[in-house]
């Protein structure tokens, strides 16, 4: 049985462009698929073609079972989409924002006013709700635009890149709002260039370049598919390098990289946390000072890499600070690891 | 749990149909509406212009020019001149629609109207009445400061009204064609410098500032079919300000110029409307 999102075999040309050059995608109900890849990858051209704003060249596609091609005014009672843009207007308030499109969604004015309402205090924008728009910081028009396509609990939503230019705090809170939605039972289709985000958010993630789908599968499956863990010593002395790479010799199933510049050295192990800990134990016995430690996993951005051979043209949002899937620790932390 | 997962669908009027093209389109216009009234500003320089050509046409050019059947005489010139600066300004909210359209597509409104399940037509339907709303208004302040420099009509109120219908009739039409352009270019500066570039040529080569009689003949013939001076004509036709001895022209629309208004203003709201609701359902921004 398709899932609440099907789409067989989509192309769309622009010109010479192939922006979507065969695309199939099936997102189980009450899932989340994550179209991870660059600017241009055909992500946008993806979900435009899904919410009947473009006609594809060919394919097919159903959403909430019903044909997209065929019954286009039909899906869009069923779908919300939150675009790359807050598509909000700014010379009218929240709650004018948000009792239009519920109106335009075909419900009652009143309906329409108690629920918008009610997303308005949901969303922490009840205090601005009489306020235009565009007083709105970039966080609160983005929230609001999520209200706006929610406004009838639609059971398929559609976000293209929710939190692209969002702040690490605003871009949390949306998450939480996004976590909320999909445990109450909506399906999901994100795109993004976060590869953390897809991680964080999405069931299964379709990496996409190019205008096609590169790789599929979960997040652990990609990650498997490039490879194991590794350690990654980041030393303090400059002269302490050698002595750290033989150190890591004898724990490593591989070749140790060493990036001199910034004193980092890693090498592929098998063993996990346990390791580490010997090999922070080896490290301090022979009195190596280190910066940083940590066991690392591949990242989507290494899967991305391999799959691809370049980068995703934006790395994470707050690379470093949040990654969701380093176990790295930090110095002092690794320290007490090792007592 | 909360309202975001909040699933009980909330009650939904029935879709389809003239009923919900109707509520959509009132939907969009008050929000038009509200939009405008926000941004007076817009409104303030939309009569300015009016109100200069009103004041620099009648000073300026009143004493210079021979309006067959009146002379050469300023206050003549005056009530000759306008119902051709109403029909100008009314024409002049093509670029308005235009720019405001090309703002919602820029701005990603046209998108996320076109993800909803509203009638078709009703995101331009919408704007086009609110900007007939802000035509009727600039109408009624230009009507003043007519009156205030001596203009005055000369015929019953049903007929004055009717002429200013003919003249609202136009600028509706017109806002259609501000549509398509709005739809057709990529920025709000592009829509008004397009709805604006053919309106001079369009306005002048007519009967709103001087006689089409005082023309070159291949430009009077221009003149004469105009969908414009056909307006121009019926609505000075309806106020009384044709001089008494004003040989009418020979051509159809002259003769006839509130059937020729009536015509082309309908025939412009119906070739537009279609490429405009076209090319909106199928624009991809």
């Amino acid at each position: 049985m398709p899932g609440a999102i099907h789409a067989e075999g989509l192309v769309k040309t622009f010109g010479d462009v192939r922006a979507l050059d065969g695309v199939d995608l099936d997102v189980p109900e009450g899932t989340v698929l994550g179209l991870l890849g660059p600017n241009g990858a055909g992500k946008t051209t993806a979900v435009r073609c899904l919410t009947t704003l473009l006609t594809p060249d060919s394919g097919k596609a159903t959403v909430a079972g019903i044909d997209v091609l065929k019954h286009p005014n039909e899906v869009r009672r069923s779908i919300g989409l939150s675009g790359q843009f807050a598509a909000v207007d700014e010379y009218l308030t929240g709650r004018e924002n948000l009792q239009m499109v519920g109106q335009l969604y075909q419900m009652r004015a009143k309906a329409a006013k108690a629920r918008a309402a009610e997303l308005l205090e949901r969303f922490g924008l009840a205090d601005a709700a009489d306020r235009p728009a565009k007083t709105y910081s970039g966080g609160m028009r983005r929230r609001l635009d999520l209200a706006a396509a929610l406004i009838v609990s639609p059971p398929v939503m559609f976000m293209d890149e929710p939190t692209t230019g969002l702040d690490p705090r605003n871009r949390q809170s949306l998450w939480d709002v996004i976590q909320e939605l999909v445990a109450g039972g909506t399906t999901l289709l994100l795109t993004t260039q976060y590869l953390e985000e897809a991680d964080k958010l999405a069931h299964d993630i379709c990496v996409v370049d190019h205008g096609r789908v590169i790789a599929r599968g979960t997040s652990d499956q990609l990650k498997a598919q490039t490879g194991g863990e590794r350690v990654e010593v980041v030393v303090h002395e400059r002269d302490h390098m050698a002595t750290a790479r033989q150190v890591l010799a004898g724990f490593g199933k591989g070749e140790t990289t060493v990036e001199e510049h910034t004193r980092k050295l890693t090498v592929p192990v098998t063993g996990g946390a346990k390791l580490l800990a010997e090999v922070i134990r080896e490290l301090d016995a022979r009195g190596i000072e280190i910066d940083d430690i940590g066991l690392r996993r591949p990242t989507l951005d290494d899967v991305f890499i391999s799959l691809t051979g370049h980068v995703a043209e934006e790395t994470g949002p707050t690379a470093g600070t949040e990654g969701a899937d380093e176990a790295t620790t930090s110095a002092p932390s690794a320290k007490e690891a090792g007592k | 749990m909360s309202a975001v997962t909040d699933t009980v669908r909330v009650s939904v009027a029935k879709g389809g149909g003239v009923g919900q093209s109707i509520r959509d389109s009132l939907v969009i216009a008050r929000r038009n509406v509200v939009r405008m009234l926000r941004i007076p500003e817009v409104v303030v320089f939309g009569l300015i212009q009016p109100i200069m050509f009103v004041v620099l046409f009648s000073y300026v050019f009143g004493g210079s020019i021979s309006i067959p059947g009146a002379g050469i005489s300023a206050s003549g010139y005056r009530e000759f001149l306008m119902a051709g600066i109403f029909a100008q300004t009314v024409t002049f909210a093509v670029a308005g629609s235009g720019a405001g359209i090309a703002d919602d597509m820029h701005k990603g409104l046209i998108d996320r109207f076109r993800s909803l399940p509203m009638a078709r037509g009703a995101v331009l339907t919408g704007r086009t009445i609110a900007d007939l709303v802000q035509t009727a208004l600039t109408l009624v302040v230009l009507a003043v400061v007519a009156v205030i420099v001596g203009w005055r009509t000369h015929e019953n109120f049903g007929k004055v009204l009717a002429g200013f219908g003919l003249l609202l009739l136009l600028g509706y039409a017109f806002t259609w064609i501000g549509a398509l352009i709005g739809l057709s270019v990529r920025t709000p500066e592009a829509a008004t410098s397009g709805g604006l570039v053919w309106l001079f040529p369009l306005t002048f080569i007519s009967n709103a500032f001087v006689p089409s009689q005082n023309m070159p003949a291949f430009l009077e013939t221009i003149a004469n079919w105009n969908p414009f001076s056909a307006t121009v004509q019926a609505s000075r036709q309806l106020f009384g300000n044709m001089p008494a001895g004003y040989p009418v022209p020979d051509a159809w629309p002259m003769q006839h110029p509130v059937w020729a208004s009536l015509i082309w203003s309908a025939l412009i709201v119906l070739v537009f409307r279609t490429l405009a609701v076209r090319k909106y359902r199928s624009t991809s921004a």
